[in-house]
């Protein structure tokens, strides 16, 4: 026993710290997560257990399913092109041929710095109905002026080049580290038998940067899952509801409307898609901690 | 290869040259206009801001719009704020996961690796999805209201510990035996030797932390209810979010809350964009 304490007590010491952090800001709340889901709790006074009738009323809300629709189109849409953008980006700034890779890099990596409550202000700036750069230009090419912020597809579209803005730096730097670690020796070979760019890339490239492609593809769909600021800085869900994200929703309805116990159902429902992400992530990617 | 080819294979490189330089051009201009558009603003008087037709470089540059936002915003409180939340989680952070990444490398036992396993499990279940009872928790612990409530559930980052984990499993083993042979207790050993050589990861780990800290925007808008303790961004989001934005002070504001990052970015700018210690990072 004393012995068995003796061993223990360093790793006790080191680990201490988060093992409270995990327990109190983690495991427990995710208990109390489950356990409002099936009450009326509103934050206050006394909350009543109530079996599934929050999930009953979640699954028949309709506001709840465009929340959850409008998140996954989120996701669906933003994945593959700050794929494609990051890793066109990552392969252009390891190219032997491209001049000027430093600025370059520096410049695509400023969006990191900003906040995604100051994105959405730019972006809102920038995209101004009645006084933005955009909409000038537009007119003074003869256009007509788009309604970004009034219609919903339009306002959703600044989302997404907002959300690609600000979400290249990131990926790009898994890419770019995944492509320094291709041996050149395999370019050579391919080279010898006469392999054209394309072949090379199809053939050498997507192959060798793989783990890093499952890596880039499912945080960033965890990451589109659960945007909050960006969305509530530029649009504030908007025009209307229309493009209210599942967090969002979470938001309003657990801290605004004060319905806690139906925000948890709503938050165990995101929790099981984020899971089940994971789990392929796991599957497939294997363990990114190793 | 005989002349004819090599010449071709020069040309070749010169149109590769000029097509993907172009491109970068191309590309980081895209990136850089929306920033350099909305700094440009800020410089605008209010008259101009609006005036058709738009023009990319003030007319009539001011400072005003500048001394306005400070005139609103209490910046100097906003950025004492801000920057105490960030600077204190990202320390306490480091030691974290510094001595809980060297647990889970360099010993070897049953609970452990459970712990480790509960360790990843949040990564796949991210704070905005327990929010509402966490909030009850910092309630219940008296946080409410208070900066200690947005450092404290921050310092546990998963990332953090597996990026001193996968360092500290490289350091061979010996380096930790022969130093208890001498007689040194593991905690000695942890800050005497094996804290100082992880200096590239504290490094790494540090310049993230605080981006994630000083941009972070869910926590302080959940926590804080009083606006004497409001970190920049939800003072700024509390502008965006007006009946009518006051766009000559919201511009001016914004890039102000920019520029403490911007430097760190200047600063560290090389071990941001380069480091292979940052694969697998995210806030």
């Amino acid at each position: 026993m004393q012995s068995k304490l003796k061993k223990n007590k360093w790793p006790l010491i080191f680990t201490g710290t988060n093992m409270i952090l995990f327990f109190l800001f983690f495991f427990l709340p995710a208990i109390l997560g489950f356990y409002y889901s099936l009450t009326d709790y509103k934050g206050y006074s006394t909350a009543n257990f109530i079996g599934f009738e929050n999930y009953t009323e979640l699954f028949q809300d309709p506001s709840f399913y465009k929340a959850m629709l409008r998140t996954f189109r989120y996701a669906i849409t933003l994945v593959p092109i700050v794929y494609v953008s990051s890793l066109a980006i990552a392969l252009l700034l390891n190219s032997n041929y491209a001049k000027g890779k430093v600025l370059g890099k520096i410049i695509i990596f400023l969006p990191w710095t900003i906040s995604g409550i100051i994105a959405g202000v730019i972006w809102k700036w920038l995209f101004g109905e009645h006084f933005g750069f955009i909409n000038y230009i537009i007119s003074v090419a003869g256009g007509e002026a788009v309604p970004w912020f009034t219609n919903a597809n339009a306002a959703f579209a600044v989302i997404i080049m907002a959300a690609v803005w600000g979400g290249t730096a990131f990926n790009m730097l898994q890419f770019s580290n995944a492509l320094k670690n291709i041996p050149a020796s395999l370019y050579e070979a391919a080279e010898m038998d006469g392999a054209n760019s394309s072949q090379k890339f199809w053939n050498i490239t997507l192959p060798a940067i793989k783990p890093t492609s499952f890596m880039v593809i499912l945080l960033a769909s965890i990451g589109s899952m659960k945007e909050f600021a960006l969305v509530q800085s530029l649009t504030d869900g908007g025009p209307g509801t229309d493009n209210v994200f599942i967090v969002q929703y979470i938001y309003q309805t657990g801290f605004e409307k004060m319905r806690v116990g139906y925000a948890s159902a709503a938050s165990m429902v995101l929790f099981a898609i984020l899971l089940i992400l994971g789990l392929i992530q796991m599957k497939i990617g294997g363990n990114k901690g190793e | 290869m005989n002349k004819k080819t090599y010449n071709i294979s020069k040309l070749h490189d010169k149109t590769s040259t000029v097509l993907l330089t172009t491109a970068l051009i191309i590309i980081a201009l895209l990136y850089l206009f929306p920033l350099v558009w909305f700094v440009l603003s800020s410089f605008k008087p209010g008259s101009e801001l609006f005036a058709y037709p738009l023009s990319v470089l003030p007319r009539n540059p001011t400072a005003g719009n500048y001394s306005d936002a400070w005139n609103s915003l209490d910046f100097p409180r906003l950025f004492g704020n801000t920057l105490i939340s960030s600077v204190v989680t990202t320390f306490l952070t480091i030691i974290a996961s510094a001595t809980c990444g060297y647990a889970f490398a360099k010993y070897d036992q049953k609970w452990l690796s459970f712990f480790f396993v509960c360790i990843i499990a949040t990564t796949m279940l991210p704070t905005e999805v327990i929010m509402n009872p966490v909030f009850i928790v910092i309630r219940k612990l008296g946080l409410y209201d208070s900066l200690a409530g947005i450092i404290i559930p921050s310092i546990n980052t998963a990332t953090g510990i597996f990026m001193f984990r996968t360092f500290f499993v490289s350091i061979p083993d010996d380096l930790v035996e022969s130093a208890r042979m001498d007689g040194a207790s593991d905690g000695r050993i942890f800050f005497n030797i094996m804290l100082p050589i992880a200096k590239p990861v504290i490094l790494t780990l540090s310049i993230f932390s605080f981006q994630w800290r000083w941009n972070d925007y869910i926590w302080p808008l959940i926590v804080l209810n009083n606006p004497k303790n409001y970190t920049i961004q939800v003072a700024l989001r509390s502008l965006v979010g007006a009946e009518n934005i006051n766009w000559t002070i919201l511009i001016a504001s914004s890039v102000v809350s920019i520029i403490p990052l911007l430097l760190v970015f200047i600063v560290f700018q090389r071990y941001i964009t380069d480091s292979n210690a940052t694969s697998g990072l995210k806030g």
